[in-house]
């Protein structure tokens, strides 16, 4: 029992805890903040797995980003005061039954599978190879994607504005 | 072998003249539509005489005998070989005749219309029912193959139907028209059945094949047809009395008589054409026609003819005597000439000297065209004039209208069968026929022809004689040059056409038929005829109450026969009590709850289906994504447990 | 309890999946309803890098996968709040029980 593995199971329950009480919650701004503890657990695993750029883009993205425009969004609809509406006894048993036999028939078809893994040289995350690869053309290159992810992100920019714009009243 | 091409245009004209006027008639050629359809049957008249004159004098007689040609044949429907319905056209002797008759007679109405239908509105339409009548009725007589004269059959009833209908805004005209069509056409569902059971037997609808093929003594058809029975009676006789009841239909016999005094409410010129001279013959020419299956092979059916024939004859005679409307007293009349010729061909045998009924009834058809025709262009003249049907309004005519009174009383004479006029040749011939073979029959046709001259001059004298005349509206003339000439042409025939050596032409195996002249036997006829115009004469020549006490002594007997021994009463209790209740209620309650129940419960369960269904539709998102979620598992489990 | 391997961190997944297939089913709010929405993108995220570390060591496909899916997530969940405001507009509530428009 090294550290890194208690290390792991105390992220595992930093995640599925907050994960539960943030779908669980009648205030919702405490939502929002259990969400974003959950979102610094999976950034938390990130680092135990020893992909830190990943944990890096975690955090500045989801945890700084996101999370902020989901805490906005509160606000800018006026909900943070009151408490939230539950939704009918029947409806989240039966929720909650679909999410564990969910869960249950997909552990157990993981559980019997044998993951064989490759015996090649591993390539280290490291920031210089992300680069190379992110910006490289031939096989295993990712400038094409990038390009089409950059253009999707203006796109999604242009749609949030149109969207969210408030039309002006004509004025007599 | 004559060209077909002039019979077909005699078809073809009046054919024309229908669609013409039917479609251009109202908006474009209004008032001309009288004389340009005038024009097209004149042309098509004067081919008929061509055509009987050709048939008769030149090319028709072979080696003595008269030959039945097929100048057309068009194969339209093969059922089978040797089975099919043909379109084409047979010329023997009472086609060429029935041809001439039927585009003479046309010709008369279609004249005098000109004057009797000017001013009515839909006078061009009244033109195109006459010419879809002609064209019909010429399809019949010459039919090569029997469906061939069912089709025209049927067609000519609904030209009849056209034609009663005309004042359809009158509700009795729609009565009468729908009771003749209804009547004729179940009437025809016997005839339609006899056409099967004849067609199975001789496995051809051809009329030269079939008649050969049921009445050769060689022939297996027949042995075949004679050796099935139905409940004692041959198949044969059972198909011939079926097809002679398509024809009483037509042709007015008791009890299927009901729809011709009704059909009076057409214009006069309409009952002249269709219900006096041709469209009521067409069941004696359908009983002349297959006349040799008749007489050799189905004598029990001839014997019904016969009887029905005779008891219509004397049936029709007793109520003419009682009725008052003028056009009625002449439908009877029709009735009961036409049970004279019904009953001639009835006593009738094939061929040589006992074939005279034959000969006879075909000289009746064709004297009694002219002179009944005339007897309707006559009364339509004097209601033309009086504005009234009854002849308790008329009396004393005869000084305002003398040509009308002249035709009308040579008519009357050769009904009544004076000589030397024409239906005396006729109906001494018809008599003498009914004397050789069956004495009953000839006792009762001699009682009748005692009472049609009784009841025609009972006609004429209340019309011409009688009161004075005091005219309700301002005296407007007899009638046109239109209307006269076609009465004084008609008078011409009905005095002449009796020298006509009928013999010579028609008979009932092609062969001459000489017939000498039985003086004394037709004094027996003449002077009973003379004793029922003298009697007429002494009670309605001058008025007097004389016909009004002899009408209350016999009180019973002539309330029923003045309403046609309730032969209508009968039939309306028969369909509405019987009929309607019975058979009609119960299937329409049938069809309301059971059939319809059905179809409608198909719809309301899918209705009720679809409501229950349509709660998925939710319009909420997190319903779709549970929906979502379910498929992806169902499908996950059936990917690993059920393909794999 | 053996060293926590590519099955553990399935599970961890696996369940964080499903937590936020329970949220999405059961919040009544959409904004709530968007954060279960981060979830599964999360656990999504955290299953392509785990299977490149234990399983494609020698490739980075599934951590540029995550990359680009951190990236869409983005501007997905922007895109979702403009919406969202556009709603709160029209319907002065995110109540998605009163967005049901769209019913039979």
């Amino acid at each position: 029992m090294s550290g890194a593995d208690i290390l792991f199971y105390i992220l595992a329950a930093i995640i599925l805890g907050s994960g539960i009480l943030s779908v669980t919650t009648r205030h919702i701004f405490r939502a929002a903040i259990f969400l974003l503890f959950s979102l610094i657990g999976v950034a938390g695993m990130y680092f135990w797995m020893q992909y830190e750029f990943i944990a890096a883009v975690q955090i500045v993205v989801y945890v700084g980003g996101i999370t902020v425009l989901i805490i906005f969004s509160i606000f800018l609809t006026q909900q943070a005061g009151e408490k939230l509406p539950e939704q009918t006894m029947g409806r989240q048993l039966f929720a909650a039954l679909a999410a564990f036999c969910g869960f249950a028939f997909s552990m157990l078809h993981i559980l019997k599978h044998s993951f064989s893994g490759t015996s090649k040289t591993a390539t280290e995350p490291t920031v210089v190879n992300i680069g190379n690869h992110m910006l490289g053309i031939e096989q295993g290159g990712y400038a094409l994607p990038f390009e089409v992810v950059s253009i999707l992100l203006l796109a999604a920019l242009i749609g949030c504005i149109v969207i969210a714009v408030r039309s002006k009243t004509p004025t007599l | 072998m004559p060209n077909p091409t002039y019979i077909l245009l005699i078809l073809l004209l009046p054919l024309s003249s229908f669609l013409l006027m039917g479609l251009f008639g109202r908006s474009y050629i209004k008032n001309a539509s009288g004389l340009i359809s005038t024009a097209m049957l004149f042309v098509a008249t004067c081919l008929a005489f061509y055509v009987a004159y050709g048939y008769f004098f030149m090319y028709g007689n072979m080696q003595g005998v008269y030959q039945k040609l097929i100048l057309f044949d068009y194969t339209w429907l093969e059922f089978s070989k040797g089975l099919s319905i043909n379109m084409g056209i047979l010329l023997d002797p009472i086609t060429a005749m029935m041809l001439v008759v039927v585009t003479l007679i046309s010709l008369m109405v279609h004249i005098y219309s000109l004057g009797y239908m000017k001013g009515e509105e839909r006078f061009a339409t009244y033109y195109s029912f006459l010419g879809l009548f002609t064209f019909s009725m010429l399809g019949l007589v010459v039919a090569s193959n029997i469906f061939q004269m069912y089709i025209f059959w049927e067609l000519v009833g609904v030209s009849s139907f056209l034609l009663i209908g005309y004042y359809f805004e009158k509700p009795s005209a729609v009565a009468a028209c729908k009771k003749a069509f209804i009547v004729t056409r179940f009437a025809d569902l016997g005839f339609l059945i006899g056409i099967l059971i004849l067609s199975f037997y001789a496995g051809t609808l051809d009329f030269n094949t079939l008649v050969q093929r049921l009445t050769s003594p060689a022939s297996m058809a027949l042995k075949t047809a004679v050796a099935s029975s139905f409940l004692g009676i041959s198949g044969l006789t059972w198909g011939m009395v079926l097809v002679f009841v398509g024809g009483a239909g037509k042709s007015a016999m008791f009890p299927l008589h009901i729809w011709l005094p009704d059909a009076m409410e057409g214009p006069t010129p309409v009952s002249a054409l269709i219900h006096a001279a041709t469209m009521v013959v067409a069941g004696v020419f359908l009983v002349a026609r297959l006349f040799p299956v008749f007489a050799i092979s189905a004598p029990g059916a001839l014997h019904v003819v016969a009887y029905v024939g005779v008891l219509s004859a004397l049936f029709a005679a007793i109520i003419a005597c009682t009725q008052t409307d003028i056009k009625r007293v002449l439908a009877f009349s029709t009735m009961s000439q036409l049970g004279f010729m019904m009953f001639a061909l009835g006593v009738s045998t094939y061929g040589g000297e006992g074939g005279l009924g034959y000969t006879a009834s075909m000289f009746h058809l064709f004297t009694h065209a002219l002179f009944k025709a005339l007897l309707f262009l006559g009364a339509g003249a004097v209601i033309h004039l009086v504005h009234s049907n009854d002849i308790q309004h008329m009396g004393g005519l005869r000084k305002q209208m003398p040509i009308t009174h002249v035709t009308f009383l040579i008519a009357c004479l050769a009904i009544s069968g004076v000589p030397p006029f024409a239906g005396f040749f006729s109906k001494e011939e018809i008599l003498f026929a009914a004397f050789q073979h069956n004495p009953t029959i000839y006792w009762i046709a001699l009682l009748t022809s005692g009472l049609t001259a009784f009841y025609m001059f009972r006609l004429y004298f209340s019309i011409f004689w009688n009161k004075s005349y005091h005219s309700h509206s301002e005296y407007h003339g007899e009638g046109g040059f239109a209307m006269m000439m076609p009465m004084v042409l008609l008078a011409v025939g009905a005095a002449a056409a009796g020298f006509i050596p009928f013999g010579k032409f028609v008979s009932s195996d092609g062969k001459t038929l000489i017939s000498e002249f039985h003086w004394q036997f037709s004094i027996a006829p003449v002077a009973l005829g003379i004793a029922g115009i003298l009697t007429a004469m002494w009670l309605y020549k001058k008025q007097n109450s004389k016909p009004d006490t002899i009408a209350s002594s016999l009180n019973a007997w002539y309330k029923a026969a003045y309403h046609t021994f309730y032969m209508d009463e009968l039939y309306l209790f028969i369909t509405k009590k019987i009929l309607f209740n019975v058979v009609g209620r119960p299937a329409a309650w049938f069809d309301k709850n059971v059939v319809d129940g059905m179809v409608n419960a198909t719809g309301n369960t899918t209705q009720t289906i679809s409501e229950k269904i349509k709660g998925f539709q939710s319009g909420k998102v997190q319903d779709y994504a549970i929906y979502f979620l379910a498929g992806a598992i169902a499908l996950a489990v059936c990917g690993m447990y059920i393909w794999m | 309890m053996m060293q926590p391997g590519l099955y553990h961190i399935l599970f961890v997944s696996a369940a964080l999946f499903f937590i936020g297939v329970f949220g999405f089913f059961t919040r009544r709010n959409l904004i709530t309803m968007l954060m279960s929405v981060e979830l599964i993108l999360n656990s999504v995220n955290l299953n392509f890098v785990a299977f490149n570390k234990y399983l494609w060591a020698d490739k980075l496909d599934g951590l540029f996968f995550t990359i680009f899916v951190i990236a869409i997530a983005a501007a997905e969940a922007a895109i979702a709040i403009a919406i969202i405001i556009n709603l709160s507009r029209n319907f002065q509530s995110i109540d998605v029980e009163k967005t049901d428009e769209m019913k039979f």
